[in-house]
């Protein structure tokens, strides 16, 4: 039996504690393990001892917590030019655990975790959960993938830890997901989006309403989703639909997550310091500009990450939360610099084609991104599946839809693309985090 | 003279419109008379069937979009000027003809069967049985059994 407070919207809940102390308590915290990390990275880091010495910095350097910015910074290409554990910190005896990430080009990328470790992603996990108001009273099916990805694991460790009754499914399975979030009373799922889109068609094929289930909460992440799509979720399942932010090269899900108000990702930031820098120079930026967030481990052993480039573009924001946590949320991630597409010399997220879709009355968040060369320029085709709300009897009433796709992203996105709406059910669903693109130009 | 059709999205490609008609089989139903709208990228398969509401289940059960659509079938003499006598009656009253198609003639009573929509399809029907014309009613009559 758990041990921890049950009363989810109390913020006297001892595990979430940290969440709520005075700020400047806070960065006293983060400057005496900032100045740990360093340490600890320079005496067993190679790479990192490296690069400070080229530098000229000592570990002692670190007097006040703005010295972060004089540190190098670190980047994916590290891990993997050192993998399998060229970057431990920690010897294998000390690492209790291993994950890796889905490498689609070469190597993946290792992360190890030391019990130390395994003990701050569970406490960052049952925060998480408990900033969406999951108790030891909620039933979490967790959809998230089991195995060297992060997700499914960090979860798993942190919702039961919390004292929630923990369904391990895994992704996939569409219809045994159903009949479990029916059959076993499901109040949350935790899973990727696009999945979870693809969970409630099938339901409704089978003529279930997610809306008349007892799922309450859905927990979001692996992938960037747009408010637009929070918005069909919640409507069409009737819950509450909160965005989780991680990356595994920093622990796995659990660095931040949206807390009641929805509005924003709070960073845990007494584990995971967060800068906000320009992407081009590498100059930091004060807090409410955008730019790229960079994190680093202020108490991991098995793999600190100092200055870690997310390629995530967001901003930190400074006004307080109406939740009370004290502390620092970020805006919720919809680009990563990793997915922008340069279509004919203007930059495209795939997220900002997904929002203009969405803007149609009608539509569906079914759509693939291809990209091919045509007479040496970028020629861009979505494809949108149509549905039986939208799909008139007459060309007209079709021509008339595709119409008002094609300008919705013209306005949105400014680039010109040909819409071709395709048969229901024609474009694959994802079990894990989506591929919306295709890129097919001539390199 | 009212009759329900179903239309189905189809992607202008090789064997989409076999998908279709291959269910169709499977599930035993007979197309009284159909349509094909075609676009470059898409069309629209329009059906008149031996029974709609069977078909719509079975074809959905297949995974297949289908809308019902209520469409006026009218008889008009099978000779010169049928047609033309049908649209008379409309004529000038600013309704318009989304589209038309016909069903296979009857030889033995000489009429012809003409399915219509309308984009004013009550204004269009008020005219039609003003006129005296008949509709048909049921597509037994066109079944060859």
């Amino acid at each position: 039996m758990s041990t921890y407070w049950n009363d989810k919207n109390s913020p006297m809940n001892p595990i979430s504690a940290p969440d709520f102390i005075p700020m400047e308590q806070m960065r006293e915290l983060q400057l005496y393990r900032l100045q740990g990390v360093v340490k600890h990275c320079y005496d067993n880091v190679e790479l990192f001892r490296t690069r400070l010495d080229e530098k000229g910095l000592k570990p002692e350097d670190i007097k006040v917590l703005d010295d972060i910015a004089k540190l190098p910074f670190s980047v994916k290409t590290d891990l993997r030019n050192h993998y399998p554990y060229g970057l431990f910190a920690s010897s294998l005896k000390d690492i209790v655990r291993l994950h890796a990430s889905s490498g689609t080009t070469g190597k993946p990328i290792v992360v190890g975790y030391t019990d130390e470790d395994m003990k701050v992603w569970t406490n960052v996990m049952v925060r998480s959960l408990a900033a969406c108001g999951v108790s030891s009273e909620d039933i979490v099916q967790n959809a998230y993938g089991y195995g060297l990805f992060t997700g499914g694991l960090g979860v798993h460790c942190g919702a039961e830890a919390l004292g929630a009754t923990v369904i391990p499914i895994s992704g996939g399975n569409t219809s045994k997901q159903i009949m479990l979030l029916k059959d076993f009373c499901s109040t949350v799922i935790t899973v990727t989006p696009s999945y979870f889109l693809h969970v409630i068609e099938v339901a409704s094929e089978m003529g279930i309403s997610i809306k008349d289930l007892p799922l309450r909460v859905g927990i979001f992440g692996a992938e960037p989703w747009t408010f637009e799509m929070r918005e069909r979720i919640e409507k069409e399942a009737g819950i509450k639909a909160y965005d989780i932010y991680g990356l595994s090269e920093i622990i796995g899900p659990g660095v931040g997550v949206e807390c009641s108000a929805q509005n924003g990702l709070h960073i845990f930031e007494d584990h995971f310091y967060p800068e906000i820098i320009d992407p081009d120079t590498g100059e930091v930026l004060p807090d409410g500009s955008e730019g790229e967030l960079v994190l680093t481990t202020l108490t991991k052993q098995a793999i600190p990450m100092i200055r870690y480039r997310t390629r995530d573009i967001t901003t930190i924001m400074t006004e307080k939360c109406d939740c009370g946590r004290t502390i620092r949320r970020i805006k919720k991630i919809s680009t990563r610099s990793d997915d922008m597409l340069i279509i004919r010399g203007v930059n495209v997220f795939p997220s900002q084609i997904e929002a203009a879709l969405l803007a149609v009355e009608g539509t569906l968040p079914h759509y693939m991104i291809y990209l091919t060369t045509e007479h040496d320029m970028d020629a861009v085709e979505v494809k949108v599946e149509i549905n039986s709300a939208q799909f008139g009897d007459t060309v007209s009433a079709i021509e008339k839809l595709k119409a008002a796709i094609t300008n919705s992203i013209k306005s949105i996105v400014g680039v010109s693309v040909k819409v071709t709406l395709v048969e229901p059910k024609t474009i694959e669903r994802s079990q894990g985090k989506a591929k919306r693109v295709i890129d097919q130009r001539n390199k | 003279m009212k009759m329900n059709q179903l239309s189905l999205f189809i992607e202008n490609k090789p064997e989409h419109l076999d998908r279709i008609c291959a269910d169709l089989k499977k599930y035993g139903i007979n197309i009284i008379t159909l349509s094909l709208a075609d676009t470059k990228d898409f069309g629209i398969l329009r059906l008149i069937v031996d029974d709609w509401e069977k078909a719509k289940v079975s074809l959905e059960s297949e995974g297949h979009i289908v809308n019902v659509t209520e469409v006026l079938a009218v008889e008009a003499s099978h000779e010169a000027g049928g047609l033309s006598g049908v649209l008379d009656v409309i004529a000038g009253t600013g309704i318009n003809i989304e589209y038309m198609y016909a069903f296979p003639g009857n030889p033995t009573t000489h009429t012809a069967a003409l399915v219509f929509r309308f984009d004013d399809p009550e204004k269009a029907l008020a005219l039609l049985k003003e006129a005296g014309l008949s509709g048909v009613d049921s597509v037994s009559l066109f079944e060859n059994k």
